[in-house]
């Protein structure tokens, strides 16, 4: 076990990345169109870096598996995006918003970080806004902005519940027109399947182009990775289906490491499992919480309808627990409660595991009209998966998978442990401790991609002018070719009887039934033994139809699960080793005796990052330390 | 319920496609459509047989891959909807339901239901952004924008680049597609700055890529799976005269 350097800049938090900006070292307008560079990833964060970088004047060449940069799964974010920008005057600031975040992420996050994304965060307003997202805006023609849980000011900018899909065409924009000047380089429909590593540098990767078949070898002077969050190893989540792990685990062979990969938000109010060919579960507005009371009956296995059951038969049961936050409680509390009365019995609908978000009292004190001027898009959609309307009847909810605060350990420069290998926005681990607050992923990644990658890369290919780019003939990149056929080939080879999405089930089942939203030790051994079987078993009767040298989908899910089944082991381990509750990971070990997380800061105040020894190997731990010098370390109490 | 399918399967660019029959039992009226296809395709493959190449992955209605014609409507039955959004309990036991890619020219198929729509991004490339660079940006609320405008902007701006417009035109045109973008930055007081030269170039760039014309038949409107109205055609062809008329080449 070692300690590791976030090469975090000396000085007051508040001076510390002015301070960077000042000292960094810089590459002259003429030298960047020497220099190449490689995004991975299309998102929120993918996208503005390399439309930034491309401004600069680098040569970005700029990769997605889907057909179009436009369809990264920001896109389907809904609530709103932070900023500290004071609009309502109500005593918000740049030290409230990185206050509020570490306190929201129970103190597992690094304040360094997590105060520069405050401090750009109302660059990114205007950023976005420049560019034509049509945030809401007052009569008067300033912006709008709504609340948000767990915090006591109005910092949510936002689009309708369409947020998510206009910040990222934002960057869209900005990219295509990069595109156009011939500064970026589209690459769609193409699959990262390694990166290539050259005298310790990340020098390029190796994609398989999705229509064609082909492997492709791609050189450049560092690689960006914007890869997302790996929700789906829940296999159900409300992640896009095709949204996956591969490229950080492929970073973390490579010798990345990668930082809490247990830390997994479960957002408490999704459409519930309505069957079992479901594929994806539907996220509900957290905004939803502000005027729907959540509520189970009394009794246990009442099944009259909803309707039938009189208020003084219903158990509120967040207000009852949590009467000063009571339906605001922060995702991870939410989830949790919702979790314990469906476990007694006292659960909703045909499966027993789900709860009532109700409107009944919203809509008789405020109006339909009203209620549906706030939600209408969200309860439309709730109508058309579920065929009822949420005007008339509860809505029914459950918790699931949905944000990952873990990802690719990085230091202050958003770097991996490999020099060149970047990683920025939900791929990364930086910024959210053990729970992330609504409207804070859209911020981290658009910060990461506008304003803080440009710079923090620009820093590292200041040492890179000299340098070439490295021929894709050299033998790394031959060895990786290799590598991936190989495995591709493989996976053919197997030819047994079982597809890849009925593997990647039973490792969500594994994962929520143990790694989901309680853990303990008992059962996290249990996952481990089971997740072993399901990889031998994955690797002896897999059946996957078709050849390489075509367009592939159950070869392309193939190789995701692969890689899930790999994380899944990591995250484990990782719950394995963390023997406190914060945030999101909660041990049912570590709890208060009114059941409540408990953190233990004595002996679990660091971020754990792991590092891979081979396969099916135990992965070293290593310990960064958190320092909090700018907040009052305290228990989370929401009662 | 029994389904009978009748789906395009196609098995690269250049191939000749055809209508393959399917039957499926025990499709639960819960399940999307999205979820019945996968359930065929894991059949199929259990039988040896090759799946069926489609595309999805939000399966909230925002992502726009879904690229399906269900029994000649894009996007299949029901107003404002996306495919992902479709449920069995729209048909009944025995229904046969026909499965076709999009068809237009500027949207080859490139195996059984899926398409290539890198057309689109080359509409945007061509002017579907406002050009300012990261950290030019001015304070954003020292542009005023009024909420009617905004509002109207944001209807034009939650196109989700689908293509059912295209699909569902005789002619192919990309017309909605280009109005709801170019509607967007000239309805903004940013956007307004290359309004003229936006119009131009995206139209250009349209007929270049072979949309067809538009003939204000409506088609697009009604099978938008996110009600994007013609209105914004209208507002295309005002900003497009204007600006042939005043912006010299």
């Amino acid at each position: 076990m070692s300690k590791l350097d976030a090469k975090i800049p000396e000085g007051p938090l508040a001076e510390k990345w002015s301070k960077y900006k000042a000292t960094q070292k810089l590459v002259s307008p003429n030298n960047r169109k020497k220099l190449d560079i490689i995004v991975v990833g299309t998102g929120i964060a993918g996208a503005p870096a390399a439309a930034s970088l491309a401004e600069m004047g680098y040569n970005v060449k700029v990769f997605c598996f889907q057909d179009s940069p436009r369809r990264a799964h920001s896109v389907a974010a809904q609530g709103g995006i932070n900023a500290a920008r004071n609009n309502k005057n109500d005593g918000d600031s740049v030290y409230r918003l990185f206050y509020d975040t570490i306190k929201g992420g129970d103190y597992r996050a690094r304040e360094a970080n997590v105060y520069r994304v405050a401090e750009v965060s109302s660059n990114v307003i205007d950023q976005l806004t420049a560019q034509g997202v049509p945030f809401a805006r007052e009569y008067g023609g300033t912006l709008a902005n709504r609340t948000f849980g767990g915090v006591q000011v109005s910092r949510t900018n936002y689009a309708q519940g369409q947020t998510g899909q206009q910040v990222l065409l934002g960057g869209y924009s900005a990219l295509k027109r990069q595109v156009a000047l011939g500064k970026a380089k589209m690459y769609s429909r193409q699959q990262m399947l390694d990166v290539v590593i050259i005298d310790g540098k990340a020098r390029g990767i190796i994609t398989r182009n999705l229509v064609t078949g082909e492997i492709e070898r791609h050189a450049a002077h560092c690689v960006v990775l914007a890869t997302g969050g790996y929700g789906t190893i829940y296999y159900l989540s409300t992640l896009a289906v095709q949204s996956n792990a591969s490229a950080a685990m492929q970073a973390f062979r490579k010798g990345a490491f990668f930082g809490n990969p247990s830390f997994i938000q479960i957002h408490p109010t999704c459409i519930p499992v309505l069957n079992e060919y479901q594929s994806k579960l539907t996220l509900m507005s957290e905004s939803l919480r502000n005027d729907g009371r959540i509520w189970v009956p009394k009794a246990e296995g009442d099944k009259r309808k909803p309707k039938e059951i009189p208020d003084e038969e219903r158990d509120y049961f967040l207000e009852r627990r949590y009467p000063a936050f009571g339906n605001l409680v922060p995702r991870d509390v939410a989830s949790r409660a919702a979790k314990e009365r469906c476990d007694n019995g006292f659960g909703v609908g045909k499966t027993g595991l789900a709860v009532y978000l109700d409107f009944r009292d919203a809509v008789a004190k405020q109006g339909k009209k009203v209620i549906k001027n706030k939600y209408g898009n969200l309860f439309a959609m709730y109508e058309k998966i579920t065929g009822d309307s949420p005007y008339e009847t509860p809505m029914m909810i459950y918790p699931a998978g949905h944000y990952t605060m873990g990802g690719l350990w990085v230091d202050y420069n958003l770097q991996t442990t490999i020099p060149g290998l970047f990683a920025i926005g939900e791929a990364n681990f930086s910024d959210h401790g053990a729970n992330r607050l609504g409207a804070n992923s859209l911020l981290q990644g658009a910060a990461d991609g506008y304003f803080i990658a440009p710079y923090t890369v620009s820093n590292y290919l200041a040492d890179e002018i000299s340098n070439k780019v490295p021929s894709t003939d050299s033998p790394e990149f031959v060895e990786a070719e290799n590598g991936v056929k190989d495995n591709l080939e493989k996976f053919l080879s197997i030819n047994g009887t079982k597809t890849a999405t009925s593997f990647h089930k039973r490792l969500g089942h594994i994962m929520w039934t143990y790694a989901g939203m309680q853990r303990n030790e008992e059962g996290l051994k249990k996952a481990q033994a089971e997740i072993a079987d399901l990889k031998k078993e994955f690797w002896s009767d897999l059946k996957i139809p078709g050849k390489v040298d075509e367009i592939n989908q159950e070869l392309e899910k193939a190789s995701r699960v692969a890689d899930f089944i790999d994380l899944a082991a990591l995250i484990v381990t990782d719950a394995l080793n963390r023997k406190e509750s914060c945030g999101a990971h909660y041990r049912e070990e570590s709890r208060t005796e009114g059941g409540e997380a408990m953190r233990i800061d004595k002996d679990y105040s660091f971020v754990a990052a792991w590092e891979y020894q081979g396969d099916d190997k135990e992965p070293k731990l290593h310990k960064e330390e958190l320092k909090f010098e700018n907040v009052e370390v305290k228990v989370r109490s929401y009662k | 319920m029994k389904i009978k399918l009748n789906i395009w399967k196609q098995a690269n660019a250049k191939a000749k496609g055809k209508f393959e029959r399917y039957e499926l039992d025990g499709v639960d009226a819960e399940m999307s459509f999205l979820e019945m296809l996968d359930s065929l395709n894991e059949k199929l493959i259990k039988e040896g047989k090759e799946p069926v190449a489609f595309e999805h992955d939000c399966h909230e209605a925002i992502c726009g891959c879904c690229s399906l014609y269900i029994n000649g409507h894009p996007h299949g039955p029901g107003k404002e909807t996306a495919t992902c959004q479709v449920h069995m309990r729209s048909f009944k036991d025995g229904d046969t339901i026909t499965v076709e890619p999009w068809r237009a020219k500027s949207f080859p198929v490139l195996k059984d239901l899926m398409v290539d729509r890198k057309a689109f991004d080359k509409l945007m490339a061509a002017g579907g952004f406002i050009s300012i660079d990261a950290g030019q940006a001015p304070d954003a609320n020292s542009v005023l924008v009024g909420k009617i405008d905004a509002d109207k902007a944001f209807d034009a701006a939650a196109c989700i680049g689908c293509g059912a417009c295209v699909a569902a035109c005789k002619n192919s045109s990309a017309m909605l597609f280009v109005a709801a973008k170019v509607s967007q930055l000239a309805l903004l007081p940013q956007g307004k700055v290359e309004a003229k030269r936006r119009a131009l170039n995206m139209v250009a760039k349209m007929d270049e890529l072979g949309f067809g014309s538009c003939t204000n038949t409506g088609a697009c409107e009604a099978e938008c799976p996110k009600g994007i109205g013609i209105d914004f055609i209208a507002k295309l062809n005002r900003e497009y005269l204007s600006a042939s008329f005043s912006e010299a080449e």
